[in-house]
């Protein structure tokens, strides 16, 4: 299955992640699976002529190809002229050759959330850059392709989001596709391949047990719950990040910060600020996606009167204060 | 006379395109475009100000963390906290694991590809070099991938995720590091080294680190069966310690402790650094005209119709002076010998930007080891920082690829203005209103191009590992 990446409006962060693949090293592990990149601007050697060679040759129908990923929104400004980024050595706009290159690929990947839906790229106050995703802007179907956009292989874009996207929803979304084939019933709703985003970030998350009892963080580096207080939306978000760990053994939880949610679509304008969960009343607005608020609220009340004093106290610091007790054998 | 456009120029972060004025086969003028435009400082303005912590890593994949410990040191400036000092060391090993990774991916996936070249067929050293880094196929490529995620390990254990962490606070970091982990960490830095020792360098860090002339260097790399050797053979054979001269007047915003901050010029001594001297000059870029502002009262506002613009890019000065940032400036300034040593008989070049690389590698590799050990378990790595309603602040730091500046203000609580200037802003810069041109444009100039000219352009614009993303924030 041959692979033709192009990147535009974004930070090339999803492809330093996807480089960061394992256990094995990224390219064993998709060549044994038949994947190849035909040409990717971080990787290939062809620069300049041979590369746009290449790329006209795909975008005429001479040369074949499988899947294009793109990675980076699409800037149609300024005017929809799409002069934000043309292409170094063409003169033509990116959006052009996505479009050209959409229709002769038999799948189109979004790589990232600016691709799928616009992400930060689309953010500037006003949004002079015109910038959108390739079949998004933020959740409502269109962006650059249209919300009728089918490949010739009969899927809408698949969007695999994230800020940046986890190394193993690219490598297995790939895989899935090279080895079995993919469907329109292996996409949620906004397109995003569930095999990640039918868990929630929640899901495995290793402050679980400060959770359950409602015993928060207050500030930075405090072990607790980081979703009263510092912003988290682990329980809103769609991603195994916390059963499908980061590089090697990290998530954003247990490096003590808060899920942004980065998968979702308009992650980048919460409307408040990141890092503070936003309250009514003193109850965070934000709740888990499907719990209904008395029952949460009630909840909540019950299990913080029922925190061990180990959870209470080493919610509020940055290391454990407190064991948990070891009990006789037999007891 | 006859115009080349050189792109899309890839293996580099980000996309670039290169004009070369060509005339009996050498490049008699440069012109380096930046053709995309991000608008990153305008997302900014209206934030709360610790929101710059979640938004500017995301202008740079590559430079993720430098972009955080920037605003993190902007951010701290205004609050006028100091992170307590395991902060500062958890904040240096995410930084430093970055820098070292970049230079392992550069050297091996962006920079050494280009001598697998057909052109070279025939070279003494090709077949070699071929096999070993031809892009994507080459041997080299499993293990350096290997080696590189295991060493990103790290940042899972100390930043959870890397790119893009939320980790550097202007207080220090969030996560703590348990006792367990600093066994885990140090695991993985003996890993790193192992590579760096075995499959790189071939020789111990501090052996190699310690040579001190570029004849101690060819001598110490003769018959040496590792990567950079083999790099250097190539490299002397197509007299790269001579090509890609660009002003020899270099910056350093200084790193980790280790490395001091200062401008360095021929025939003078490091000069103490001054950060307001420097300016950005707008002229030929697609932006609004004015004159060289500093960055603290710059702007950016966009006029995609411009006369004489070629670039997204500003054109930033020191002093007026047109300065060179990156591993070689960061060595050279801070005094390392071999650098000097290269620099005084050569000048600035490919050769001397890609040994600076792996001298960083050998030295700052020791340092970590050693930050690690200096941690204390059980005490702070974040302290509070409140931030006043107004104020101005200044985070200078050096990403791998040379120095990189956030200034930062807020009023009324809300992020009033936020201007950038990245390490390739300097280094791809494009001419000022004086005409004199950027680093790049200057390092192109004579060398061999068009029909049948070896690829010695493909390896002096990627040996200033630019990074086009952060350029055009």
């Amino acid at each position: 299955m041959k692979v033709l990446w192009l990147q535009s409006a974004g930070c090339g962060g999803c492809t330093q992640s996807m480089l960061c693949s394992a256990p094995r090293s990224l390219f064993d592990e998709l060549s044994d699976a038949g994947i190849e990149f035909l040409w990717h601007p971080a990787l290939s050697l062809e620069s300049g002529e041979e590369a746009l060679a290449v790329l006209e040759g795909c975008a005429e129908g001479r040369l074949a190809f499988d899947v294009l990923c793109v990675e980076g929104a699409m800037l149609r400004g300024p005017n929809g002229s799409g002069k934000f980024h043309l292409m170094a050595g063409n003169g033509r706009p990116l959006t052009e050759w996505v479009e050209r290159l959409s229709r002769q690929a038999k799948w189109v990947f979004a790589i990232g959330s600016c691709t799928a839906y616009g992400g930060l790229s689309a953010s500037t106050p006003g949004n002079p850059l015109e910038a959108c995703g390739l079949q998004y802007d933020t959740d409502t179907p269109g962006g650059l392709l249209g919300a009728g956009f089918r490949s010739s292989g009969g899927l809408p874009v698949v969007n695999i989001a994230g800020c940046p996207t986890h190394p193993g929803w690219i490598v297995d979304t790939l895989e899935k596709l090279a080895l079995e084939g993919l469907s329109a019933a292996d996409l949620d709703e906004v397109g995003r391949p569930l095999l990640y985003a039918d868990q929630l970030v929640h899901h495995g998350c290793a402050r679980n047990e400060y959770y359950e009892f409602k015993a928060s963080a207050e500030k930075h580096s405090d072990l607790g719950c980081l979703m009263e207080n510092l912003g988290c939306k682990g329980t809103q978000a769609h991603a195994d990040c916390n059963l499908r760990p980061w590089n090697g053994s990290g998530s954003c939880l247990r490096g003590g910060f808060a899920c942004i949610a980065c998968t979702e679509p308009g992650f980048e304008s919460p409307g408040h600020a990141f890092q503070q969960t936003p309250k009514l009343a003193g109850i965070p607005i934000g709740l888990p996606t499907d719990m209904p608020k008395a029952w949460f609220v009630a909840l909540a009340a019950l299990s913080k009167s029922a925190t061990p004093k180990r959870v209470r106290d080493n919610a509020v610091v940055d290391h454990t204060v407190i064991r948990p007790a070891v009990k006789k054998a037999g007891k | 006379m006859k115009r080349i456009q050189l792109g899309p120029f890839n293996r580099v972060e980000g996309d670039l395109e290169v004009s070369l004025d060509v005339e009996a086969g050498q490049v008699v003028s440069a012109q380096v475009n930046s053709p995309l435009f991000r608008g990153f400082e305008q997302i900014l303005i209206g934030r709360a100000p610790e929101d710059a912590l979640a938004i500017v890593p995301r202008i740079c994949g590559i430079c993720s963390v430098a972009q955080s410990a920037a605003a993190a040191a902007a951010l701290a400036d205004i609050a006028g906290v100091t992170p307590p000092p395991n902060g500062l060391l958890a904040q240096r090993l995410i930084q430093s694991t970055e820098n070292l990774a970049d230079h392992l991916t550069h050297f091996y996936l962006f920079f050494m590809p280009d001598f697998a070249r057909s052109a070279y067929a025939g070279r003494h050293w090709h077949g070699d070099v071929a096999a070993r880094f031809m892009a994507v196929k080459g041997k080299a490529a499993e293990p350096v991938l290997q080696a590189r995620a295991h060493f990103f390990n790290l940042i899972g254990v100390l930043a959870g995720r890397w790119p893009h962490t939320l980790a550097l606070q202007a207080g220090g970091t969030t996560k703590a590091m348990t006792p367990a982990e600093r066994i885990r960490v140090l695991a993985l830095l003996r890993e790193f080294r192992a590579f760096l020792e075995t499959v790189l360098i071939g020789d111990t860090l501090e052996s190699f680190a310690s040579l001190n002339t570029e004849q101690a260097l060819l001598a110490w790399a003769e018959g040496r069966n590792a990567d950079f050797p083999m790099f250097l053979r190539a490299a002397g054979d197509l007299a790269l310690e001579k090509a890609g001269r660009a002003t020899d007047c270099f910056l350093s915003y200084g790193a980790y402790g280790l490395f001091e901050s200062g401008l360095w010029q021929p025939n003078a001594a490091v000069d103490t650094l001054k950060s307001a001297e420097i300016t950005e000059d707008p002229r030929h870029a697609w932006l609004a005209e004015s004159s060289p502002l500093p960055p603290a009262v710059g702007e950016t506002i966009l006029d995609a119709e411009k006369s004489g613009a070629y670039t997204w890019c500003k054109a930033p000065r020191y002093a007026g002076q047109v300065v060179e940032t990156g591993a070689l400036a960061r060595q050279v300034v801070a005094g390392n010998h071999l650098l000097r040593d290269l620099v005084g008989r050569h000048g600035g070049s490919v050769t001397a930007r890609v040994v600076a690389r792996m001298i960083e590698l050998a030295s700052v590799l020791p340092a970590m080891e050693q930050w690690v050990r200096d941690i204390v378990p059980g005490e702070a790595f974040c302290y509070p920082a409140t931030l006043p309603e107004s104020g101005e602040g200044v985070g200078l730091v050096e990403a791998a690829r040379g120095s990189l500046g956030h200034w930062l203000s807020i009023k009324r609580g809300r992020i009033d203005r936020y201007q950038i200037i990245a390490p390739t802003t300097w280094n791809f810069s494009p001419r000022d209103r004086e005409g004199q041109p950027g680093p790049l444009e200057q390092a192109l100039v004579g060398l061999p191009a068009g029909d049948g000219a070896l690829p010695i352009v493909q390896h002096v614009v990627r040996s200033f590992d630019p990074c086009m993303v952060c350029t055009v924030h």
